[in-house]
């Protein structure tokens, strides 16, 4: 099977929620999501996301978007204007967890139009 | 011919420090029957709360008053209203400085409503003998753990108390820590007439004014995809086109730059979303999950099959409280050898605040190399090239100003004590500022009143 960056067969967007964030991964064909509502589960972006985020991970799904949510609870180095990163409100783990690499089957690809 | 089953609500500004432009346009550019204006963060509260303690007349988004100074001509004009929580912490020193701008453009008889209630900052111990805990929603501490260093406490509103002023005739109406949504559900209750406990309908319009209350962040802005977005250097601000039935157009002004379509609009709806099956607001409990979108012509979203459930019994309450120091500071290192330098560089700081008795626990101090692999360290791969410079930014907090303060003196002389190529140092010495702890909670409506008061240029 090709590896693909998740981008590929995906959008998502990020932001602050307390002391986590959101990351909403958006797939882009119903092919896309099938398969990412099957594959991407809350481990796989947990793991993938460990250098950044220190709590638990939890998944929401949103068939109507063909959309996935994730909430990183513990992600942004503290609440309110406590950390002292620069992406304190995690603005910018939607292209993170965007880098991940999968297996991707020739037949999603092929069903799901690029960027 | 303007359809009158329809009303056009757009949002200019999706957060404090939103760009001028985005009103400014909105009114100039095509229809707009309600402009609305999104000014409030957690940490916002806070800094204005400790504005008007310095001084009576401040605590509320001055911006606002500038804007409404540069877009009154067009608001006659067209007869827009206009809807901000603009208030802050004092609604009616907002109030005042509107009505000094109608004044100056010769404007009479335009009524301003200001919407009062939502700051609690004063009745926290009445609230507590009440039988409100106010522990924190999140980890359930207690909320004697930050009582004494509490500095604002706000209810979120909801959308009727702007339908009141509505009614009552406002053309622009200025409320405090009023839902971000509330902004858009309120003019649909006073256009349609939806009731309190129609959950379908309150619901369409809570996930309205979800959609559009980030500005850009719909029609284009922040897109994955930013390659195909089209001019964003002019890019509308969006505009819902709304019916009674709660069905809704997403679109935006013809002849401005960016785009709205599916996936512009999907983007914003997960959004700092939490489950999206319960969207909590103090209106009622929105299901995002049940929103059908469809592309309807170039730049125009077509929104239907919305589904809500009843409001809780409760108001959430943002409270802030004083939560410790911090400072931040950043030098410029160029080549050759960066990233080492850089490197250093940060060793050099930390060793020579040690030799002055000042340490630094892991967890109260940060540095990063901007420019070589911030914000994805340990999940992107950085390039084999060695960055030509990098910006070392460094930070520390803790409870001890003087200990925080005494970090920012360590960056500057490594300009002259570090290794070559240090510089970049504008602004001075990083300095303690103050860190702002928010502490999300519940209380009973019955508990919480609006006042809804109208004033006259």
């Amino acid at each position: 099977m090709p590896k693909v960056q998740l981008s590929r067969i995906a959008c998502a967007r990020s932001g602050d929620k307390g002391e986590g964030s959101n990351v909403g991964v958006i797939a882009r064909s119903d092919a896309a999501y099938a398969f990412l509502k099957e594959k991407l589960g809350a481990d796989v972006v947990k793991a993938h996301m460990r250098s950044i985020n220190f709590g638990g991970v939890k998944r929401y799904e949103a068939d109507n978007l063909r959309a996935l949510n994730f909430l990183l609870l513990d992600s942004l180095g503290g609440g309110g204007s406590a950390s002292l990163k620069t992406d304190a409100q995690g603005k910018t783990h939607g292209l993170a967890v965007l880098r991940l690499e999968l297996e991707v089957p020739q037949s999603v690809l092929d069903a799901t139009p690029s960027a | 011919m303007q359809d009158r089953n329809i009303v056009r609500i757009a949002n200019g500004q999706g957060f404090w420090g939103d760009s001028i432009l985005g009103p400014i346009r909105l009114v100039n550019e095509g229809p707009v029957d309600y402009l609305t204006l999104d000014y409030l963060a957690e940490v916002t509260m806070s800094i204005l709360q400790k504005q008007r303690s310095r001084d009576p007349r401040k605590g509320y988004a001055t911006d606002f008053v500038a804007m409404i100074d540069r877009i009154l001509p067009k608001v006659v004009e067209r007869n827009i209203k206009v809807i901000a929580n603009a208030g802050g912490v004092n609604p009616l020193a907002c109030k005042d400085a509107v009505l000094a701008v109608l004044k100056k453009h010769g404007v009479t008889g335009m009524k301003v409503a200001v919407i009062e209630g939502d700051d609690v900052f004063g009745r926290l111990d009445e609230l507590a003998a009440n039988g409100e805990p106010l522990n924190n929603m999140d980890t359930s501490a207690p909320l004697a753990t930050v009582r004494d260093r509490v500095t604002s406490a706000n209810v979120y509103i909801g959308a009727f108390p702007v339908a009141e002023a509505l009614a009552k005739g406002a053309q622009i109406v200025i409320a405090g820590r009023l839902t971000d949504p509330g902004l858009v559900v309120g003019p649909l209750v006073h256009e349609f007439g939806w009731k309190a406990d129609q959950w379908d309908l309150l619901a369409a319009g809570t996930m309205a004014g979800h959609i559009i209350e980030c500005g850009a962040q719909c029609t284009g802005g922040n897109h994955t995809d930013w390659r195909r977005v089209p001019d964003l250097a002019r890019v509308g601000y969006p505009i819902v086109e709304c019916k009674a039935d709660g069905t809704f157009t997403v679109t935006k002004h013809d002849g401005t730059g960016g785009l709205v379509d599916v996936s512009s609009v999907a983007h914003q709806l997960v959004y700092e979303m939490g489950d999206p099956k319960n969207y909590i607001t103090p209106d009622c409990i929105a299901d995002f999950t049940s929103i059908r979108l469809e592309q309807d012509g170039k730049d125009r979203v077509r929104c239907s099959g919305v589904k809500g459930k009843p409001a809780t019994p409760t108001y959430k309450v943002s409270l802030s409280y004083e939560d410790g120091f911090k400072a931040l500071g950043q030098l410029t290192i160029s080549g050759p050898d960066a990233l080492e330098k850089a490197k250093l560089c940060a060793d050099i700081v930390w060793k020579r605040l040690e030799s002055d008795g000042f340490r630094y626990a892991p967890e109260e101090r940060l540095v990063e190399f901007v420019g070589a692999n911030v914000c994805h360290a340990g999940i992107a791969v950085a390039g084999a090239n060695e960055p030509s410079e990098v910006v070392l930014r460094m930070g520390v907090k803790g409870p001890d100003e003087a200990k925080v303060d005494r970090f920012g003196m360590e960056l500057v002389p490594l300009v002259t004590s570090g290794p070559p190529g240090v510089t970049g140092f504008a602004g001075g010495r990083p300095k303690a500022s103050e860190i702002i702890g928010y502490w999300p909670a519940l209380v009973r409506k019955e508990l919480v009143s609006t006042k809804v008061s109208v004033f006259t240029s």
